[in-house]
């Protein structure tokens, strides 16, 4: 077992782990941060998305120790300081960009890196950056759309499709 | 997942001291090595991460002209930092997906050398040198076959250099499930003559097309190719290709990466 300590949500954690103690279970079992889904546990599904220092990595495909030291956002430290939800998870809601919800942390963790690269991406460019993020729902069309309403910009069109 | 010690060493020396363990094992970003030890297909005692090693991180120019990236540089750096070489940075950018990206670093891709892995295609085409902690390797000697390289256990790639070409391009057709490449080709055009290098395809790993190089340092234009065709024989044969569908791919990606680059 090793001590690792890292900032989680802005706040100072720690907490002893083995070798293999993957992050997503750090978060999970010792800190109870369970927002972050495990849906595959092979790297494919994007579910476990969060970010480390402002990056958005696979949880489930990164050790605990490998975060020592690091900054660690996820779902949980999303919302507003209110309480009340970001403009990217008010958009999910507003454009029903969830069905049963598992994948939507993933979703919206990988959304708030894409908004920060790139404030106002085009329907394409929301797909193509969503490519590690599965949806077995298939609602993919309602989350690009709510993806481009939390962005400003115009979602009649995709309505109309 | 077996347990193992972790390290996390800050300098070369260290990680390679510390590979000199028993049954020790490098980590890079991890994106194939951590779903291979999900899988118990490997149990090494200890990982060495090279994440945290300064000295093998980011990108720059070499004296002589080439783009260097240190070893432990992750793909999302070099899609965004080797802009002197647009080839490389493009090919970068479409690796896996952006967490991945995020994660996975140049050495663990080459010291890893899957047959359907982007980099080396990348590497080879650009006859990159690859640096170790104990010598330069020539991407020509480098590749030995489906993950088989020429570093020795314990060797870590500090840093690939790449001469930079005049035009390049790198096309692949991924396989819609993994999005690895089915087959992917990277052309690059050099004062010298045209390197063609190929992922994706054969049973023996990345390998250049020769007679394709040929006709197109002769002439670099898509009629070049004509009536080039390559052998089914010696190529990957799964559910998702032939190996004579393969072959064909080759050529339609050899193709469309030509295009791209002129």
């Amino acid at each position: 077992m090793a001590q690792v300590s890292m900032t989680v949500n802005g706040k100072a954690v720690s907490g002893d782990v083995e070798g293999r103690t993957l992050l997503s279970e750090f978060l999970r079992i010792d800190l109870n941060l369970t927002g972050t889904h495990i849906g595959c546990d092979t790297s494919q599904c994007g579910a476990c998305v969060v970010h480390v220092n402002g990056e958005a990595v696979k949880a489930c495909t990164m050790f605990a120790a490998e975060a020592d030291g690091a900054d660690v956002g996820t779902i949980e430290g999303q919302a507003n300081e209110d309480g009340t939800l970001n403009v990217i998870q008010q958009a999910f809601q507003d454009h029903h960009g969830l069905q049963c919800g598992f994948c939507t942390p993933g979703m919206v963790m990988s959304t708030a890196s894409l908004l920060k690269e790139n404030p106002k991406p085009s329907v394409q460019e929301i797909r193509t950056y969503l490519d590690g993020n599965i949806c077995r729902c298939t609602g993919y069309h309602n989350i690009v759309k709510a993806i481009m309403a939390a962005s400003g910009q115009d979602v009649s069109a995709i309505a109309a499709e | 997942m077996y347990n193992f010690e972790m390290t996390r060493p800050s300098t070369i020396a260290d990680a390679v001291k510390a590979l000199k363990e028993e049954d020790a094992q490098a980590l890079g970003g991890g994106q194939t090595l951590i779903p291979t030890l999900k899988q118990r297909l490997a149990m090494p005692s200890i990982l060495v991460s090279l994440t945290a090693i300064g000295e093998m991180q980011g990108v720059c120019m070499s004296d002589a002209g080439e783009v260097c990236v240190g070893g432990a540089t992750t793909h999302a750096t070099v899609a965004r930092e080797a802009t002197a070489y647009p080839g490389l940075a493009a090919m970068a950018a479409r690796i896996g997906d952006p967490a991945v990206r995020n994660r996975g670093t140049i050495g663990g891709s080459l010291a890893n050398n899957d047959p359907s892995a982007c980099y080396p295609a990348a590497a080879l085409a650009s006859g990159a040198s690859i640096i170790t902690n104990s010598r330069e390797i020539a991407a020509d000697d480098y590749f030995q076959g489906m993950f088989t390289t020429a570093l020795e256990e314990g060797e870590v790639v500090t840093e690939v250099r790449f001469p930079v070409p005049e035009k390049s391009h790198y096309e692949k057709f991924v396989q819609p499930a993994s999005r690895f490449a089915l087959v992917g080709v990277m052309v690059a055009k050099y004062a010298d003559g045209v390197r063609v290098a190929v992922t994706g395809a054969s049973e023996s790993g990345v390998f250049r097309w020769t007679e394709a190089e040929a006709a197109l340092s002769a002439n670099f234009t898509a009629d070049a190719l004509g009536d080039l065709s390559l052998d089914g024989d010696g190529m990957i044969a799964d559910l998702h290709g032939s190996g004579a569908y393969r072959a064909h791919l080759v050529k339609v990606m050899t193709g469309r990466a030509l295009k791209a680059a002129i």
